[in-house]
């Protein structure tokens, strides 16, 4: 696993998981104010015409950023350019598999890999369709990062963490990004389920968008995943967004750090 | 190209793979429920009863067999080969997506899911989406494209009358592939209770499957009638490929004649160096798009590109994962038909025929204009007449300056 990664679950307090689109807004300063409010590790979104694991937050920061012209090319610039600016922040690209194997999965490993990416979440590669860009990732020392879901049963959780490194990206809703949020108590109970399945730390996400929510999911998890509350003030704010996503990350942050 | 197989009838492979296309492209929610599906409907197959009630429904209830029917006038027309029809467009709502979906709608209840959700671009296999939840009492969900609902409101209305709900998607172009991205994820939310009637031979496994068998009743029948008969199978085939389920619906009961040869008809539009058209094999390339890997309309960065077709029922940026595989092992040759050509053949087949086919069906007649020549006059092509085109009289009119 990258070092990088797991210095960000090897902090005394569970790692606060940030997600915004990339080339949506002035994407370099939105990243720099999401680590100066306590972002422990950073997930940039990879702009897609369809994405169909979206609610209406995310969809529209694609649409915006596809509408500025957002190429694969500027995706890895962001992610380079903030590696340089950022040496020690963890960076995970997020999106779909079309853009990710259009050119090949080892033409995208090797470019991220390049740019300084610790890892990579694919949503619409299940398992069962991993035999290309997991091992060109994982070549490329890259971490293909899962997601485990409330539909993931017994059976079929071995499969999901066969391969699986960096962390487990725990989608606590049956639904899209979001919407509406998870029980609390069904949170608890999937995420001690996962942690006897796997050393690998759990992060929680979808729904998740507030500090309180925020900290009853620290009490449990080794991370917490925000993305469509803070995309949603990217979207509001333009060009004044670094100080209302500093806000909003500085006080998840601290619900964070103090929550157990 | 690759050494033929020895059969071209026996894909999927059991992950779901057409060679290098189709598959499981979808997020972890519902892989489960795709297994479920599969698991589900290999039983289903296996079952006796339940094929009995599918052929039951097809008879007494869509009306088959289909005729097969000889075009007299349009043969002495063309001056080629002799003419056939399948026509499918006889079948209850107009078209073969019906086939479809009886076939899944006793999938769902077989499954015990409760509500039922489909996509439409045209609206044809919404309304056969709706017919078949109102025949068994199902609640039913459509999507469509904001642009979609507004350019058929006859279907629109249709399907409320049958008592479904019809909701309108805004994102993107508001068409077809952006209905199909709204009820995946209405899918992904209710996965417990809610069945997806996909409407096309595309999807994740086990949809192409079992889309496929369920419309191969038109090749098994048409096979069938032919024998009958003329006493022998036809020299060539033709149907028009948006996702591609009449087509493979057609074809796959005679891949294994080789003196059979396959046309699909993809929609040119505009042209293909237009950039404004829907063909996905002659001028799109391999990617991933809901839940399978197949030939797309896309730009360098695998970004989807917008479809244009004057068919409703052709305008996708996709084409099912079967076709793919076709299309690169070369057993069935692809050709791209515009909206002028189709438009001619429209009519051509409502005075010479009294048929009034649909637009989509309008694209393989076109490519008989252009094929017939080809053949002899004891030569024989049938064509695919998948749905009747009562829809696009606005349409037609519209593009022939016609105010009604």
């Amino acid at each position: 696993m990258s070092s990088r990664l797991s210095s960000a679950f090897a902090k005394p307090h569970p790692a606060l998981v940030t997600f915004i689109t990339a080339g949506d807004g002035d994407t370099a300063a939105n990243l720099d104010a999401l680590v100066e409010g306590g972002a422990d590790l950073i997930e940039l979104g990879m702009p897609f015409t369809d994405p169909m694991a979206d609610g209406p937050a995310i969809q529209a920061a694609n649409i915006r950023s596809l509408g500025a012209g957002t190429t694969t090319a500027e995706v890895l610039r962001i992610a380079r350019e903030f590696r340089q600016r950022h040496p020690d922040v963890p960076l995970v690209l997020m999106g779909y598999a079309n853009p990710m194997v259009r050119r090949g999965p080892e033409w995208f490993a090797s470019a991220a890999a390049e740019a300084g990416v610790d890892g990579v979440i694919c949503v619409d590669i299940p398992p069962e369709e991993d035999d290309a860009l997991g091992p060109a990732l994982r070549a490329a020392g890259i971490a293909p990062i899962r997601l485990a879901t409330p539909t993931t049963d017994a059976a079929r959780l071995p499969q999901v963490l066969e391969g699986s490194t960096g962390f487990l990206y725990y989608v606590s809703v049956a639904g899209i990004t979001g919407k509406q949020q998870a029980v609390q108590a069904s949170i608890e109970e999937a995420v001690e389920r996962l942690k006897a399945a796997t050393d690998l730390p759990v992060a929680v996400g979808f729904g998740v968008r507030t500090p309180e929510q925020a900290a009853a999911i620290a009490r449990v998890a080794d991370g917490v995943v925000v993305g469509s509350a803070l995309v949603e003030l990217v979207g509001e704010h333009g060009r004044d967004a670094p100080e209302h996503l500093r806000k909003l990350t500085s006080a998840l942050s601290e619900e964070i750090r103090t929550a157990r | 190209m690759t050494t033929p197989p020895n059969s071209f009838r026996n894909q999927p492979d059991e992950r779901g793979h057409f060679g290098a296309y189709g598959g499981r492209y979808v997020a972890e929610t519902l892989m489960p429920l795709v297994l479920d599906l599969e698991r589900e409907y290999r039983a289903a197959k296996a079952d006796p009863a339940f094929q009995q009630q599918f052929d039951d429904l097809l008879e007494h209830y869509v009306g088959r067999p289909s005729p097969l029917y000889f075009a007299e006038r349009l043969t002495e027309a063309l001056g080629g080969a002799q003419v056939w029809f399948k026509r499918e467009e006889l079948n209850h709502t107009g078209a073969h997506k019906i086939n479809n979906c009886i076939g899944q709608i006793l999938l769902a209840i077989r499954m015990g899911k409760t509500k039922i959700i489909a996509e439409t671009g045209a609206g044809q296999h919404g309304v056969a989406t709706a017919t078949v939840c109102a025949r068994f009492g199902l609640p039913c969900t459509i999507f469509m494209g904001a642009t979609d609902v507004a350019r058929q409101q006859p279907n629109v209305f249709r399907m409320k009358l049958l008592g479904a709900e019809v909701v309108p998607v805004d994102s993107g172009a508001a068409t077809l592939k952006d209905a199909m991205n709204e009820a995946l994820r209405h899918w992904v939310a209710n996965v417990h209770d809610t069945f997806y009637i996909i409407g096309t031979a595309a999807g994740p496994h086990p949809y192409p499957e079992l889309v496929r068998d369920f419309q191969s009743v038109i090749g098994k029948e048409a096979r069938a009638q032919m024998l009958a008969r003329t006493g022998r199978l036809p020299d060539l085939l033709i149907a028009a490929v948006g996702g591609g389920s009449n087509a493979i619906g057609l074809f796959h009961p005679f891949l294994d004649d080789p003196d059979v040869a396959m046309i699909g008809v993809e929609a040119a539009g505009h042209g293909i160096e237009s950039g404004q058209h829907a063909a996905s094999l002659t001028g799109g390339a391999p990617g991933v798009l809901h839940g399978n890997k197949t030939y797309l309309l896309q730009d360098e960065d695998g970004q989807i590109t917008e479809a244009h077709s004057i068919s409703a029922g052709l305008d996708y940026p996709g084409i099912g994962p079967e076709h793919s595989w076709l299309y690169e092992s070369g057993r069935v040759k692809y050709l791209p038909i515009g909206d002028d050509e189709a438009l001619e053949a429209f009519q051509l087949c409502c005075r010479l025929e009294g048929i009034i086919p649909a637009l989509e069906s309008s694209h393989a007649l076109a490519a008989l204009h252009k094929l017939a020549d080809d053949y002899s006059k004891d030569q024989i092509i049938l064509v695919n007449v998948s749905g009747r085109g009562d829809k696009d009289i606005f349409t037609v009119a519209d593009k022939l300056g016609v105010e009604l």
